[in-house]
């Protein structure tokens, strides 16, 4: 229990309302021992980055189903670009189609997790990723 | 109902029948488990008897369809009259695109429209806030304007076909819009079916497109039931809604009991500000999901009739019959369909619509197939409409009514989902009602503790998802999903643009002025709300001046 | 040193990367807190506990943007309690204080309760540090106040603001804990519910049996979702303030404060020690001999104490003691 925390935040970037997965993930990461930020609904990218900032997150995790990825998940990360940030790895779920996945890997996003995610595969990455 | 002789009979009996047979049976193969249980996680036993209804009283508990309590139905012929509306939630992109698809849907045997806005519109912003960037027409329809709304019903009668729309914080002003389209179609409002969504404590425990905070927001529900009583009588006020509480994870007894308590918070709100609730609850209507569990579901459906009638009957006193009425619309559980192996969808989706007919629903939406993608491609659904359809005509369970009843298992779980459900709604009561509740955050407790453990479940392999946790493939990407062109925000902005160019700029500042005016006092806003909305004033600018005088709602999330 | 000069001239991310090595590495942040020290001691520190529910959250989040409107620079540590079994933690504080994200001037860290190697109070002292010297005039810790460690963190204050909210089925929860002895200011938040002048006798009640202090603590009302007096209890804070000044209190809080500061620090260093000497084979033994009854607890650590001093003394670790 004693040691490095991994500290997560947890964000509902845009309008989207739905945070069943969010909740959901947020509880898991909690019991497999992590510190978990969660900052509710309709956050802009200039909120993420700065919560990020004050809280110094591990990860940034993105749940977004309403399709308004293609424009926040690049802008979050044209974000943490422009303050120097290169050691928050960004993750991201919800309704995402495969096709977009690849830009949003270029952009840096590390891992999208869809529908179907197993919350261990979740914890399983964050766990390798932030050593 | 059997006496009590018979009844130790057949009690005697189920033992020996456990003792000898079943045990027999048992050593050779044991069940799956050892304990099952239904979607909701309640335990199943393995046999149901007359028993278990014992002391049952079918004029007090079932009666007949069209009859206090309306366990059986709210209509007395039910399905052999006519057929539910079938009645599928569109919308994406333009007002254009949206009306293609509406048509497109009608002309395929749908039987009314149901209406979905996008995000910024249902949250009151115009395409051109920052908050809309990336979000406009992406999962419904952009109305920034009465121009749009025009555009959305252009070629399509508003006097021939209902209308759902699924909009809660602005709802005053698209039903306003709406009005002001028909009116120009040359119908009056008093000639108008379909229903306002207009639900917004579900928008604090589960959704999230709330803008005002509690009492303003019950002020704009209870203008919109004033306002139709007087002028749109076909209309339904108020969609209480069920279904975004299951999707957020609840289960079957807490889907009923959360809404109804929702119905309570409305009908006492109403009745605060002077309305005599046989003059508004007649066109109450409510939202209802419909899950996997086929059994539990029907049982659901029946048992929030019930306790519904009772309610109005007890505790609000109603003496008009029609108030006692629990009418809804049910969509199957977009939360059950999968990314993988999305064709399975058809099948799940066709036992949840189907328990939905078994409980008597007066409309229905059926998922299409890649609901856990993208928003529906049109061959999707066409095959979610066709799905209706062929239970409609093919099946044979509309042509009696209320089939299920008297099985001595849906009539258990009835019973029980009722007295469970009864007993969350008394828990709340003691929290002071709906609101209190949910900003101790109860609501949403229970709603997440449901979801954690569903996960859970799926994780442990103690629930089965076919194609995620079991029977999986190697799947290549999905094809033909609908993308929504990315072109729509831009379009709507140019639009915009223009509007505010040709529009009466000098009669628009005006109206939101008495607009201003009219909402520091307790005037029902519906009228001048119209009037905005006919000189062209946007969402955006009716909604700035609402929020500028109500204020904006935070989250109350309880983790 | 680059990480202070960075601090004091406002790096918030500098500030923040601190406040996760006092956190995870107490020895290697102490080398930084050492070197700025000297840039602190600027800040008033506000500490706010109440239940949960109470409404702490939104009033942190209401105080904060009248003092952004008079010009002055937020600092909030928010600390939630941690899981006893996983250790992890959901820290949902900040969701109260939304408004405030943006605002450069305000400065907000989550904190759980558990899994800082040297202890909550620890960091948490540190942390007020880093963000006095990141150059906030007005620090505000806000507890959830159930758990003894928390009520010790809110000593660390200049002013203890202690929250509660009628109807909370156990109307004084506050009387519990101890908590009472440290308010300095009670806020009923939450003041339009029922119970609520109840909740005011009583707490005058309680207050009335300690006489001896030479501040009354005010007992306010606010409604803090409707910024209903918030501005009165910052009232309250300077008068308080100002009392603290003018009676010489304020310094002997800060002496009592850098007092418990030094206990604190000690007795995790010693802890430190012992586990350096004594490995959990030997500390194994000990633990089996009490359990068997073999040994009585008190013999055993007098034992460990006397070997501990003895193996100190023969020089094992660093011995830097500078009078």
């Amino acid at each position: 229990m004693e040691g490095k925390k991994i500290r997560v935040l947890i964000a509902k970037p845009g309008l989207d309302g739905h945070d069943r997965g969010a909740k959901v993930v947020a509880r898991a990461l909690r019991d497999a021992g992590m510190e978990v930020i969660y900052t509710g609904l309709r956050q802009t990218p200039e909120q993420i980055v700065e919560t990020a900032i004050q809280e110094d997150v591990d990860v940034i995790g993105l749940s977004i189903l309403s399709g308004a990825h293609t424009h926040l998940f690049p802008k979050i990360m044209e974000l943490l670009k422009e303050n120097n940030i290169e050691d928050i790895v960004v993750i991201g779920g919800g309704v995402i189609p495969e096709e977009d996945i690849p830009e949003l890997r270029k952009v840096g996003i590390a891992g999208i997790f869809t529908p179907g995610t197993d919350t261990h595969d979740i914890i399983k990455f964050i766990r390798e990723k932030v050593k | 109902m059997l006496d009590k002789e018979e009844m130790k009979k057949i009690k005697q009996l189920k033992k020996e029948w456990e003792n000898n047979v079943v045990q027999k049976t048992l050593e050779r193969f044991p069940e799956r488990k050892n304990k099952l249980v239904t979607g909701s996680g309640k335990e199943v036993e393995r046999l149901y008897t007359p028993v278990n209804l014992e002391g049952s009283d079918y004029n007090k508990e079932l009666n007949f369809p069209g009859q206090y309590p309306y366990t059986r139905g709210v209509q007395p012929t039910m399905y052999r009259g006519r057929f539910w509306t079938m009645r599928q939630y569109a919308g994406f992109g333009t007002a254009e695109e949206s009306n293609k698809r509406y048509k497109y849907l009608l002309d395929q045997g749908q039987t009314g429209l149901s209406v979905a806005f996008d995000l910024p519109t249902q949250i009151g912003y115009d395409s051109d806030h920052t908050m809309s960037l990336g979000e406009v027409g992406k999962v419904g329809v952009a109305i920034d304007s009465l121009k749009d709304m025009e555009m959305l019903f252009n070629g399509i009668p508003l006097d021939k076909v209902s209308t759902s729309m699924t909009i809660n914080a602005p709802a005053t002003v698209l039903l306003a819009m709406y009005i002001a389209v028909a009116e120009k179609q040359g119908i009056s409002p008093d000639k108008l079916k379909g229903t306002i969504q207009n639900d917004i404590l579900k928008e604090y425990i589960a959704r999230g497109t709330y803008i005002f905070p509690p009492a303003p927001s019950m002020r704009l529900i209870t203008n919109i039931f004033e306002f139709c009583f007087k002028e749109m009588p076909l209309w339904n006020t108020i969609s209480i809604s069920g279904y975004h509480i299951r999707e957020a994870g609840a289960t079957a007894v807490q889907e009923v009991a959360f809404t109804l308590a929702d119905g309570i918070a409305y009908v006492d709100a109403a009745i605060k500000i002077g309305l005599k609730v046989d003059d508004f609850a007649p066109r109450l209507s409510f939202f209802f999901n419909a899950h996997n569990d086929l059994l539990e579901e029907v049982a659901k459906f029946r048992a929030a009739r019930r306790l519904w009638a009772k309610i109005m009957k007890e505790r609000f006193g109603v003496k008009n019959e029609k108030s006692l009425m629990l009418r809804f619309h049910t969509q199957t559980a977009g939360c059950t369909l999968t990314a993988q192996q999305a064709d399975n969808n058809i099948a799940r989706v066709t036992i949840q619509a189907l328990a939905a007919v078994l409980g008597g629903t007066q409309s229905l939406h059926t998922n299409s197939r890649d609901e856990a993608l993208a928003l529906p491609a049109e061959d999707s659904v066409r095959i979610a409409l066709r799905t209706q359809q062929v239970l409609a005509y093919e099946s044979g369970v509309t042509e009696t009514v209320d089939p299920l009843a008297g099985s001595y298992y849906v009539e258990t779980l009835t019973n029980e989902i009722e007295k469970q459900a009864l007993e969350y709604i008394e828990r709340i009561d003691k929290l002071g009602g709906v609101t209190q509740a949910i900003e101790k955050g109860f609501i949403q407790q229970e709603i997440q503790n449901s979801a954690y453990q569903y996960q859970k479940d799926i994780e442990e392999g103690k629930r089965i998802v076919v194609g995620v946790n079991k029977f999986k493939i190697n799947e290549g990407s999905p094809k033909g999903l609908l993308k929504v062109n990315p072109e729509v925000g831009r379009k709507q902005i140019e639009e915009l643009k223009k509007l505010k160019e040709e529009r009466d700029n000098y009669k628009v500042k005006e109206n939101l002025k008495l607009l201003e005016k009219a909402a520091k006092t307790d005037a029902n806003l519906m009228p001048l709300i119209l009037d905005c909305v006919k000189s062209y004033a946007t969402l955006g600018e009716i909604c700035d001046v609402l929020r500028s005088v109500f204020g904006e709602y935070k989250e109350s999330v309880k983790l | 040193m680059e990480i202070v000069e960075k601090i004091t001239n406002g790096d918030r991310r500098a500030a923040a990367k601190l406040i996760t090595l006092v956190e995870n590495n107490f020895n290697q942040a102490q080398e930084i807190l050492k070197k700025l020290y000297n840039y602190t001691g600027k800040a008033l520190v506000i500490g706010l506990t109440g239940p949960p529910g109470s409404g702490k959250s939104t009033v942190t989040d209401k105080i904060t943007k009248i003092l952004r409107g008079q010009g002055k620079t937020v600092g909030i540590i928010a600390i939630d309690p941690a899981s006893p079994f996983t250790g992890g933690a959901l820290l949902g504080d900040r969701i109260r204080m939304q408004d405030l994200s943006l605002d450069k001037g305000v400065f907000i860290r989550s904190m759980s309760t558990r899994g800082h190697l040297g202890g909550l109070s620890q960091a948490t002292q540190a942390t007020v540090k880093i963000l006095d010297a990141l150059g906030k005039d007005i620090i505000i810790i806000e507890t959830v106040g159930v758990g003894q460690s928390e009520v010790d963190i809110v000593k660390v204050a200049d002013t203890v603001v202690l929250i509660s909210m009628p109807g909370m089925g156990d109307d004084v929860q506050i009387i519990k804990a101890g908590i009472m002895e440290i308010g300095d200011i009670f806020v009923i938040n939450k003041a339009d519910k029922e119970g609520c002048e109840r909740l005011a006798t009583e707490i005058e009640m309680m207050l009335d049996l300690n006489q001896n202090s030479r501040w009354r603590p005010p007992v306010l009302k606010t409604i803090a979702t409707d910024n209903v007096g918030i501005k009165k209890l910052l009232e309250e804070i300077d008068r308080h303030i100002k009392f603290l000044k003018e009676s010489g209190e304020l310094e002997q809080r800060r002496r009592d404060s850098a007092k418990k500061e030094i206990f604190d620090l000690i007795r995790e260093q010693w802890k430190e020690i012992l586990s350096t000497f004594i490995d959990n084979g030997f500390l194994d033994k000990i633990v089996t001999k009490i359990v068997k009854r073999e040994e009585d607890p008190y013999t055993a650590v007098e034992k460990l104490s006397s070997i501990l001093v003895h193996s100190y003394t023969q020089g094992g670790i660093k011995n830097d003691r500078k009078d």
